[in-house]
């Protein structure tokens, strides 16, 4: 009865006050569990670690735990070994990402032409991103030792090394190793968004570029570039943020050594709070490591600003 | 005038092979060592291919190592991880997906910023927390941490895919007196499948090669998980190659496996979690 007097009497007002708070909050209710969990495992021993980096926290210590100021960050300025790191970070991420980079475009490039068999060729290039990093790193590992692996014999009869050894224990020599693998394992990365990028581009602005005679040359710099320039500037500037702080391959591979020559800041940080169990350093040094991750996205943001300002 | 077009396609399929073989030889020097006998192995030095290949180190492997324990227990955290975030992340991406809501904007924010800090730096807090209620050594533990660290990027990943998916379909549900979230589970979900396998198979795959985090968590050989099994095996038996490589090949068979499954997604996969790899 009721039903049918509201049917032709009051006209449609607002629905129900239970309907519009469940309407008001159902985005909320959708993406509550996803919000506990991250605000649970990730913000909150986010504080807690940089509360760590102005306490005395040693896991095996009970009686640790005080406030102690600014004690590690003084430390931290004597600590040769993170000096050394922070150079050795800036050294493997500029290596990895140029090289990545460069390797990563040409194979996109190629991969752009069409050719029989394209599909199958994709799929095993792209293959190592498969590859789980700590496989990459023992993998990689292995292949540089001379025991099992073939690239010391190889380097010894190309004349490049004078006896077949490890160049993971060669203090000069041990940074290439990691940056190797990290190359073999983070081409497929930019080959990937790099091709994306290229096969977005319209096909009819390269032919109307021929038709008024521009070459190969001309057509790559005034048509492919500034189209991929955007997914260059993203990807590149993530992925530097990305592998400044992959410490994988190279705790896998070197463990930092020899003589601290491949630690560089991620590594160091996982080092201190894993081997020696001193949870209060490591915070001190991770928190030095997030303030210089902040300076340099605010550097790049100012830049763009400045680059847009400019046009 | 025709010898260079030639030319040029020959360039760029050698181009093509060594960018292969680059890429796949790492992994068959992996297999080569894991079927060299011991006996060959040192004996035949760098030959491409042993003269005599035999599985007796992957027999070992599965039969006298800790390796199933490991792969089990690798399996049951990437697995259960991957389930979890996979559902977390459709309900949380569907209301990034279809609505207009004012904590949207915060929400993502802070999505972002979980994806630019270290997270090596959450290594040592992580440990104090889960550490006193009982939570580390334990693969419930490793669950709940990767899930929330892989929420960020699945969430933006399935948002992608909703966004593929007309908002016509759900109104003409709810028109004809379904509420939303039946019609999200009923209409919508279904024709999300691929992208509900996608972020499985992303999901799985990060939780499988995740190593930090499970060499602080984990200590023992019971909850070991695959990772810190195989370099707990490389520090204290670092001699038998051929069974570390074996067990290599082993762990690289179910990453292999999602990486087929999510092939055709790995773009749009990629450009959701720009950050990660």
């Amino acid at each position: 009865m009721a039903y049918a007097a509201r049917q032709d009497g009051l006209p449609a007002i607002r629905p129900p006050l239970m309907k519009r708070i469940a309407d008001a909050s159902a985005p909320y209710l959708y993406s509550a569990p996803t919000l506990i969990l991250i605000v649970t495992v990730m913000l909150v021993p986010l504080a807690l670690g940089i509360s760590y980096a102005f306490r005395d926290v040693q896991l095996l210590n009970p009686f640790s735990g005080a406030f102690i100021g600014l004690d590690h960050f003084r430390a931290l300025s004597r600590d040769e070994a993170f000096f050394r790191s922070l150079r050795n970070t800036l050294w493997w991420t500029g290596a990895s990402v140029l090289l990545q980079f460069a390797f990563g475009l040409i194979l996109a490039l190629l991969l752009d032409r069409p050719f029989r068999g394209r599909a199958l060729a994709q799929a095993l290039v792209f293959l190592p991103w498969a590859v789980p990093s700590f496989l990459a790193g023992l993998n990689w590992a292995w292949l540089f030792n001379p025991v099992v692996g073939p690239l010391p014999h190889w380097l010894y009869a190309a004349g490049l090394m004078s006896e077949p050894g490890n160049i993971l224990s060669d203090p000069e020599l041990a940074m290439w190793g990691p940056i190797i693998a990290n190359i073999w394992w983070g081409i497929p990365f930019f080959a990937i968004t790099l091709l994306a990028a290229l096969q977005a581009i319209p096909r009819d602005l390269y032919e109307a570029a021929s038709i008024d005679g521009a070459g190969a040359a001309q057509r790559f710099l005034s048509i492919t570039l500034p189209f991929l320039a955007p997914t260059i500037a993203i990807t590149v500037l993530l992925r530097t943020v990305w592998i400044s702080n992959f410490a994988d391959l190279i705790i896998v591979m070197t463990n930092g050594g020899p003589a601290d020559r491949t630690q560089i800041v991620a590594s160091y940080i996982f080092t201190q709070a894993f081997k020696r169990l001193d949870f209060g350093y490591a915070s001190a040094v991770a928190l030095v490591l997030l303030a210089l991750l902040l300076a340099y996205s605010l550097l790049i943001l100012i830049l763009r600003q400045w680059l847009l300002s400019k046009d | 005038m025709r010898a260079k077009p030639a030319l040029l396609t020959v360039a760029h399929r050698l181009a093509i092979l060594a960018y292969i073989a680059f890429a796949l030889f790492p992994l068959f020097w992996l297999l080569k060592v894991a079927v060299t006998p011991n006996d060959l192995l040192y004996s035949e030095g760098i030959r491409l291919w042993p003269s005599r290949a035999s599985l007796e180190h992957f027999d070992f492997v599965l039969r006298h190592s800790a390796f199933p324990v490991f792969f089990r227990n690798s399996l049951i955290v990437s697995g259960s991880t991957a389930v979890v975030v996979t559902i977390l992340a459709s309900l949380s991406g569907y209301a990034l997906s279809r609505f207009r809501f004012r904590g949207k904007y915060w929400l993502v924010t802070l999505m972002l910023l979980t994806q630019m800090f270290p997270l090596v730096m959450l290594v040592a807090p992580i440990f104090k927390i889960l550490s006193p209620i009982g939570l580390t050594n334990s693969l419930t533990g490793l669950v709940i941490v990767y899930s929330a660290f892989n929420l960020p990027f699945a969430t933006f990943l399935m948002q992608s895919f909703f966004d593929g998916i007309p908002k016509d379909l759900e109104e003409a549900a709810m028109i004809d007196g379904a509420t939303q979230f039946v019609a999200f589970r009923q209409i919508i979900l279904p024709l999300t499948l691929p992208g509900v396998a996608a972020t499985l198979g992303f999901v799985f795959t990060a939780a499988w090669s995740e190593l930090l985090f499970s060499l602080m968590l984990i200590s023992g050989n019971e909850q070991a998980t695959f990772p810190v099994g195989l370099l707990s095996f490389v520090s204290k038996f670092s001699v038998d190659f051929g069974q570390m490589m074996a067990a290599g090949v082993l762990a690289l068979i179910p990453a292999g496996l999602f990486f087929l499954l999510i092939q055709r997604y790995l773009v749009q996969g990629l450009t959701a979690g720009a950050v990660k790899g």
